[in-house]
């Protein structure tokens, strides 16, 4: 911005600080730097994420945002060449430590995509693997309640529990996409990544799905990554935005949204990106 | 600032701005005028200052009508936000300061039929004040000066000190004569309008500072007004 900023003293309001919460971040990272091959895709990221709140990535194509959010669940892990630094850590267990179990960590760290992709099973079977493969339920009568309780914290079980023998794919896009969070949320993660879970659903099914985000984080930290600027102030409690793989800045999405302090944020936001 | 990649944008964020800086442009003419006419005694100068009055109210509206479109239709964010929602603001405070320009004149064409017992100079050194308030704030939004609108919000002290001196002046006047009761209580509502216009100028020079850079003021604006405690005994043996 062209502002002179004056220096003013006692008159006027200093700029309302980020608020954060009062208890320890559940997600630290500390200078984490991605390659995929030469390209260095994070540079130097460092962030705390907070429990009971949204989190948004924004940012143009390519800024690093999904990456970043795939650096969290170790899902880069799979991909040919990528190499992570940096430190992260979840309630304090070092993610990339090389004795964690990265099955178990992605049971924590749950992810939902940008398209909805149930398994070609039943509705009752796409909630019911995780918590099988993991042992989470000894007997039929939990596995039954395990799947009612998932379906009814994905605002689901209503439209769905007649018919939990059909097929997830036969659901419409919406209900499919709540099926993925259901099968997410079945194995009790503490944190979900969404990744652009809405960009494939009309704007109905978009508004359940924040509806959803909304009663979710009052027990699990959730990150998106959004292209929707409307979607990302709507939803979430902190934005952090991302450009050419730098976070240039992350604070509440009042502040975000109203006075982003960096030229690049208000650039992007106010969609003046050149 | 660089501009918005979807151009209409842009055009629209410029011509609110522009449509600001017209209602400005008017209504600073108006209040010039109006205090012109008030030391000549011009009645035909202040006629068409009241029939100037429906202009501003038109680009006012216009104005609001520009910004809940905005709004509507392209959901600004940051600065752009801050702009089309001070616009709103600023549209208000100064189509209020067109109308006691309006009303100014209104007075002084009673005020131009009626002997010319006491003079309106005090009256018009607060006029000067305003007016060079009302000039600096336009040059602050039109150029995204911070600091000259704060120069402005502090000088309103000085309109209030003008006002309380013209109030006490305007009293003794009143007590010495009762003829004089007529005159004086126009002018006493001029000078009244006058202070009241510096109020919405300071207005009109926060919502700059909170479009540039997104901060309100918080501490108390000063003021010196202080004839709403004023009590007079009438002298002894009247």
């Amino acid at each position: 911005m062209e502002n002179k900023i004056p220096s003013l003293q006692a008159p006027f309001s200093t700029p309302a600080s980020v608020v954060v919460p009062n208890e320890p971040p559940s997600i630290v990272a500390r200078n984490v730097n991605v390659w995929y091959g030469e390209k260095h895709a994070i540079k130097d990221v460092s962030i705390d994420i907070y429990r009971r709140q949204v989190t948004a990535f924004i940012g143009p194509s390519g800024c690093g945002k999904s990456t970043f959010l795939r650096v969290l669940n170790r899902l880069n892990d799979i991909i040919e060449g990528c190499r992570v630094t940096g430190k992260i850590t979840l309630d304090g267990d070092d993610i990339y430590d090389p004795r964690i179990d990265v099955v178990q960590l992605r049971a924590r760290v749950g992810m939902v995509f940008q398209k909805p992709n149930p398994f070609p099973k039943s509705i009752y079977e796409n909630i019911a693997y995780g918590p099988r493969i993991h042992g989470l339920t000894r007997t039929k009568k939990e596995l039954d309640q395990l799947v009612e309780r998932s379906l009814r914290r994905a605002a689901l079980w209503d439209e769905v529990k007649d018919r939990l023998n059909e097929a997830g794919t036969a659901l419409s896009g919406g209900q499919q996409q709540r099926l993925c969070i259901a099968r997410a949320i079945a194995v009790s993660p503490d944190v979900i990544l969404m990744d652009e879970p809405c960009s494939a659903l009309d704007p109905i099914a978009t508004a359940k799905i924040e509806e959803l985000m909304d009663e979710l984080r009052r027990e699990y930290t959730i990150i998106i990554v959004t292209h929707s600027m409307q979607q990302a102030a709507r939803v979430s409690q902190r934005t952090a935005f991302f450009h050419l793989g730098d976070l240039v800045e992350v604070g509440s999405t009042e502040q975000i949204f109203t006075r982003p302090q960096d030229k690049r944020t208000q650039d992007y936001i106010t969609g003046r990106f050149g | 600032m660089a501009d918005h990649t979807v151009k209409s944008f842009d055009e629209a964020l410029e011509h609110l701005r522009n449509t600001l800086l017209r209602l400005g442009g008017i209504v600073e003419n108006s209040l010039a005028e109006a205090v012109a006419a008030l030391a000549k005694r011009d009645a035909d100068l202040a006629a068409q200052i009241v029939q100037r009055d429906s202009e501003v109210d038109a680009l006012c509206r216009s104005a609001e009508d520009q910004a809940v479109k905005l709004i509507a239709l392209r959901q600004p964010v940051a600065s752009d936000l801050r702009l089309v929602v001070g616009a709103i603001r600023v549209a208000v405070d100064l189509e209020r300061v067109g109308d006691y320009a309006s009303n100014i004149a209104k007075r002084t064409i009673v005020l131009a039929q009626l002997p010319a017992l006491i003079g309106v100079g005090p009256i018009q050194r607060m006029g000067r004040i305003v007016q060079e308030m009302l000039k600096d704030t336009l040059d602050a939004f039109s150029t995204h000066d911070v600091e000259k609108a704060h120069s402005v919000w502090v000088r309103d002290e000085q309109v209030d000190e003008a006002y309380n001196a013209v109030f006490r002046n305007l009293l003794t006047y009143m007590m010495e004569d009762p003829r004089n009761i007529t005159p004086c209580t126009h002018m006493l509502f001029i000078a009244k309008n006058i202070e009241r216009i510096g109020d919405h100028i300071t207005n009109v020079s926060e919502t700059i500072r909170f479009i540039e850079i997104g901060e309100q003021v918080v501490q108390d604006r000063p003021k010196r007004d202080d004839s709403a405690f004023a009590i007079v005994e009438p002298p002894a043996g009247v």
